[in-house]
């Protein structure tokens, strides 16, 4: 509880000035001053998301765009899916790993008819940058960091179709889960209108020229139907839907395979960086995978404490919340491969004392409304 | 702003300390600033009927969506009486901090202890407003 007196100036986001005036609690987050709550707190967010919609400003998220002829093999190159499998006006999850084939970011991936676009964690941008940037000569293509031209809002929850299609001629119900449109919404031409979320809910990523933020914000939130959300809730509803977060559930000692995330990654595709050594470790087998698991007591799993699995150490808890939704304390962490299945146990150690947490099959929360 | 009550005692760690009827009796929670810093609270431990405790001990500890947060005792003394409601109904914290949100009535060893506290003037200070 201690003032804040960082001496790197944050970054704000175009929306700064509307989250001071909602009231909201604005904290340090990746290099950028965010809302973490609003006053309706947490909880009643998180609610809000489940059940009507929650509107989330997620500006900090960094862009990249990629052109020229092989904008499509450099992506490629760079990170995990297959790229030429995207239709134009597709999406994909995907990661972006180093030669030891652990994780420098996880991102999501934009066909468009000519270029493609990443977005990155705000937190990991310039690395990944760098770190991108290294493949770029045996590319002939263009690569640049627009996310300071970039505003992203997440209108997110059941209603998010009925409340922004009377905003746009873009014809939501066209747009399949993860694809995207453009088009003018509430009078902002070239909006990127992106059937993706965070949460598990059905709902719009809206990727729009910053000019136009507060029109913007405005138009979403004049039917009075939909709450300003915050990254606090934001944590727990992915994390419900068992969605990783890089920096807890994933980081440069995680490989997807150890993550679960063996979908988004496509060996077969050609070579990308980190390929050698996920076959590598394909072929001796994964040691460990992430699992969820929930914990009966009221003691809840936070990141860091200590795991054990049959009294021996099994890392720590990589992400870990009461579930608004679920209404019991979950968890992430990783445990010998063996040991991975649904109804196998481990134990927490919370404040001295061990307690015994239930592996369960994910997600946590089974009723996200997510097309 | 938070709501500083004038006739409460308070630590510069965001408890506070009420004295009613028994000069002896006084009860533990935790502030209107602290709440609100702490955001939703989800579950909070408390400690017997029968514990005693010295001043400045750990004697419970508060679980919030986003934090967890250790409770220290303001004065040394014995545990009177447990405020059972926060077990089910632990946003009481946040929605009445000074009143269903209390978490222990403690019966006091060292009446001393009680002038080394802040009031409310001294406490508005502390945090700056």
């Amino acid at each position: 509880m201690s003032a804040t007196d960082s001496t790197t100036a944050l970054k704000r986001t175009p929306f700064h000035d509307i989250h001071v005036k909602l009231g909201a609690k604005m904290v340090p987050f990746a290099g950028f001053e965010m809302p973490v709550q609003y006053p309706t707190g947490i909880t009643a967010e998180h609610n809000a998301v489940r059940r009507t919609c929650g509107l989330f400003d997620v500006s900090h998220m960094g862009e990249f765009r990629i052109t020229g002829p092989q904008a499509v093999a450099f992506v490629t190159a760079v990170t995990t899916n297959d790229v030429a499998a995207l239709a134009v006006g597709q999406v994909h999850y995907s990661g972006i790993l180093n030669d030891r084939g652990t994780f420098e970011d996880d991102c999501l991936v934009y066909r468009f008819a000519d270029h493609v676009m990443m977005v990155v964690n705000a937190s990991n941008k310039d690395k990944d940058f760098a770190h991108i940037s290294k493949q770029l000569s045996r590319f002939d293509v263009k690569l640049e960091d627009i996310s300071d031209h970039v505003a992203l809002l997440a209108l997110q929850g059941p209603e998010a179709q009925k409340i922004l299609q009377p905003l746009t001629g873009v014809d939501l119900e066209a747009i399949g889960y993860y694809y995207f449109a453009q088009g003018a919404v509430a009078g902002i031409p070239n909006v990127i209108v992106s059937r993706t979320g965070y949460t598990g809910e059905d709902g719009f990523e809206l990727y729009f020229d910053p000019a136009h933020a507060e029109k913007m914000w405005d138009a979403v939130m004049r039917g009075g139907r939909v709450t300003p959300t915050g990254l606090g809730c934001r944590d727990s509803l992915r994390l419900e839907m068992g969605m990783a977060l890089y920096g807890n559930d994933i980081d440069d000692t995680v490989t997807p395979l150890e993550a679960n995330l063996g979908w988004i990654v496509k060996l077969k595709k050609g070579d990308f960086t980190g390929r050698a050594a996920l076959e590598a470790q394909k072929a001796a087998g994964v040691p460990r995978k992430l699992v969820g698991f929930t914990v009966a007591d009221r003691a809840f799993p936070r990141h860091g404490y200590p795991v054990f699995v049959n009294g021996a150490p099994s890392g720590e808890v990589r992400s870990g919340t009461m579930s608004p939704s679920c209404n019991v304390a979950i968890g992430t962490a990783y445990v010998p491969a063996e040991h991975a299945r649904p109804g196998n146990t481990l134990e927490v150690e919370i404040r001295g004392k061990r307690f015994t947490g239930t592996i369960v099959k994910l997600p946590f929360y089974q009723h996200a409304s997510h097309r | 702003m938070s709501e500083i009550p004038q006739d409460l005692l308070y630590t510069e760690d965001h408890e506070y300390v009420k004295t009613a009827g028994d000069a002896n009796v006084v009860t533990v929670g935790i502030t209107d600033y602290a709440q609100g810093e702490l955001g939703d609270v989800v579950y909070v431990e408390l400690p017997k009927v029968g514990a005693k405790f010295g001043k400045h001990d750990a004697f419970g500890t508060i679980e919030a969506v986003k934090a967890v947060s250790e409770l220290f005792t303001p004065v040394a003394g014995e545990v009177v009486e447990v405020n059972g409601r926060l077990d089910g109904e632990p946003a009481l914290v946040n929605t009445s901090p000074y009143g269903d949100g209390w978490m222990v009535k403690l019966r006091v060893a060292n009446a001393a202890d009680k002038n080394a506290l802040l009031n409310a003037a001294a406490y508005a200070a502390h945090l700056g407003e």
